[in-house]
């Protein structure tokens, strides 16, 4: 299934992409993307602009109006077990404890019960959460609910996560703490990564790449590489480098809000 | 705990006054009791006739409870028909309706003339008219699901069998609930009006409709209070039972049950 990569395949590849609604509103419109292996990108723009889409689209939860998708030089269709999707809310099932959130796509392809076991408690060790593996979600915090969203999707070990305003509801502290945590997964696992936020600080401390969108409809207006030096800790926020890109970033961003 | 053994105190001083007031109403006038009853000859009346009383009540628990078991296994796989397809819905969903409005009286002889005497007309009667708030409520429940929650399915590569009883299903068990309790209530109801029309459902004894509908004719209406509290005392039996299902399936997780206290 899985082809083996060469250099010359990007892992992500938008070519021309037009998303039109069943109203015909446009929503995402010409737009070529092309995104390598273990790149983290982050999409920045005004409502509108259709950055869930584009996640949709890559996911193949969505079908393209015109162009093509192509996912490891797959369709998405073809390529979900290589993906990963984390929505903005956690979307946990309330009536199931954490560690059943967390093995879920174990189960739903009948996994060994052993197997799965050993899985979800290893992910729960990962994101710090083996303490509360017995809670139902109502009982957890913001952050806690979005580590446990995070670890059912790290069950699959997937090559490519897709992250739609993961953060967008936490605090700006536990946003700051599950941002350094993401990125240290990161290193570990050389994901590819495709991330929607509304934050311009988190976009640049997260990112290799920042793509920003302009909306009606949605197209590309620009592409900032983030230089910023690894490992990315609480430190990188307080350097002259990050404060100089949040700056960069933010200007062509009002830019783009003024039309 | 404290404050609500103090506010059960307070309901039984409550109810103690109410039939106080009553006895005394019916004392001081001196009413006759085929009139109005006081609690005191109600009492006596229930003590007198229990082992017919507590015959009548077990026949109408029977129609009742079986005629609600059956609205909602049938209810439920309406539901589940309804929520996968979503044409069939739009088809049939409005006789569910139809159901609801359908005056319940008026169909009842005919039901029993169709499906002749005994317990089973009755329970007929007691299913069509608990259906509608199981297939309503369940279907309001299998439909509504957070769409990333199916998009999450969907990325899983879910069966349709999978989405529906792993991620329907359980998302709808707060509104079935609703829905039973609902039923349950009305239950007792469509019992009793049965029996109204049905009669004797064995030789010589009924259900609570059928003693109702004897002791009005005989002008016993003391037995007639002991019958209705009798009836009424079914019916919250019906609810309490349902309630504390309700509470086993959901305090866990749903946010209707009390919050979970730790830390």
């Amino acid at each position: 299934m899985v082809a083996t990569s060469t250099e010359s395949i990007p892992e992500i590849e938008l070519n021309a992409v037009t998303k039109r609604f069943r109203n015909a509103a446009v929503a995402v419109e010409g737009i070529s993307l092309a995104v390598d292996r273990g790149e983290f990108v982050t999409f920045l723009g005004p409502s509108g602009c259709g950055k869930s889409t584009l996640l949709k689209l890559v996911s193949g939860l969505s079908p393209v109006s015109e162009g093509t998708v192509r996912v490891n030089g797959m369709t998405p269709e073809n390529a979900r077990d290589l993906v990963s999707f984390i929505f903005q809310d956690a979307t946990l099932l309330p009536w199931r404890t954490v560690e059943h959130n967390v093995g879920l796509g174990m189960e739903l392809e009948h996994a060994a019960r052993p197997a799965r076991k050993e899985r979800v408690a290893q992910m729960l060790e990962l994101v710090g959460l083996s303490h509360v593996a017995r809670r139902y979600p109502r009982q957890l915090s913001g952050g806690m609910k979005m580590r446990t969203s995070i670890a059912r999707a790290l069950v699959s070990r997937p090559r490519i996560l897709l992250m739609d305003e993961p953060f967008a509801a936490l605090d700006e502290m536990t946003r700051d703490r599950l941002n350094e945590e993401l990125l240290r997964l990161y290193n570990e696992h050389k994901w590819t990564v495709l991330f929607v936020t509304h934050s311009v600080a988190e976009a640049v401390f997260l990112s290799t790449r920042v793509v920003i969108l302009a909306a009606h409809p949605g197209r590309v207006a620009h592409q900032i590489n983030i230089d910023l030096p690894w490992p990315r800790t609480a430190e990188t926020r307080e350097s002259k480098a990050f404060e100089e890109q949040v700056t960069q970033a933010s200007r062509l961003l009002r830019g783009v809000y003024q039309g | 705990m404290k404050r609500q053994a103090i506010l059960a105190f307070n309901s039984v001083v409550v109810f103690a006054c109410l039939l106080g007031l009553w006895q005394a109403l019916v004392s001081l006038n001196h009413l006759p009791p085929y009139i109005l009853p006081g609690p005191l000859a109600v009492l006596h009346a229930l003590r007198e006739r229990y082992p017919s009383l507590l015959n009548s009540l077990l026949i109408t628990t029977e129609e009742a409870a079986g005629g609600l078991l059956a609205s909602i296994v049938a209810g439920v796989a309406a539901a589940l028909v309804f929520a996968q397809w979503r044409r069939l819905r739009q088809l049939l969903y409005p006789y569910t309706i139809l159901l609801q409005t359908v005056p319940i009286v008026a169909i009842a002889p005919l039901i029993i003339s169709w499906a002749g005497a005994g317990i089973f007309p009755v329970m007929i009667v007691t299913f069509i008219i608990c259906l509608a708030p199981i297939i309503a409520n369940t279907t309001q429940g299998l439909i509504s699901v957070d769409e990333n929650l199916i998009h999450l399915f969907l990325m899983y590569k879910a069966s349709p069998a999978q989405v529906l009883f792993r991620l329907r299903l359980p998302n709808a068990l707060p509104n079935l609930f609703t829905g039973i309790r609902i039923s349950a209530g009305i239950s007792v109801i469509g019992g009793i009006t049965g029996e109204l029309f049905a009669g004797s459902t064995r030789v010589g004894e009924g259900g609570l409709g059928y003693a109702i509908i004897y002791a009005s004719n005989q002008m016993e209406t003391s037995y007639l209070f002991a019958l209705v509290f009798a009836a009424t005392v079914l019916g919250f039996s019906f609810f309490f039972i349902v309630t504390f299902l309700e509470w086993l399936a959901l305090h866990n997780w749903h946010e209707s049950s009390l919050p979970y206290l730790e830390e």
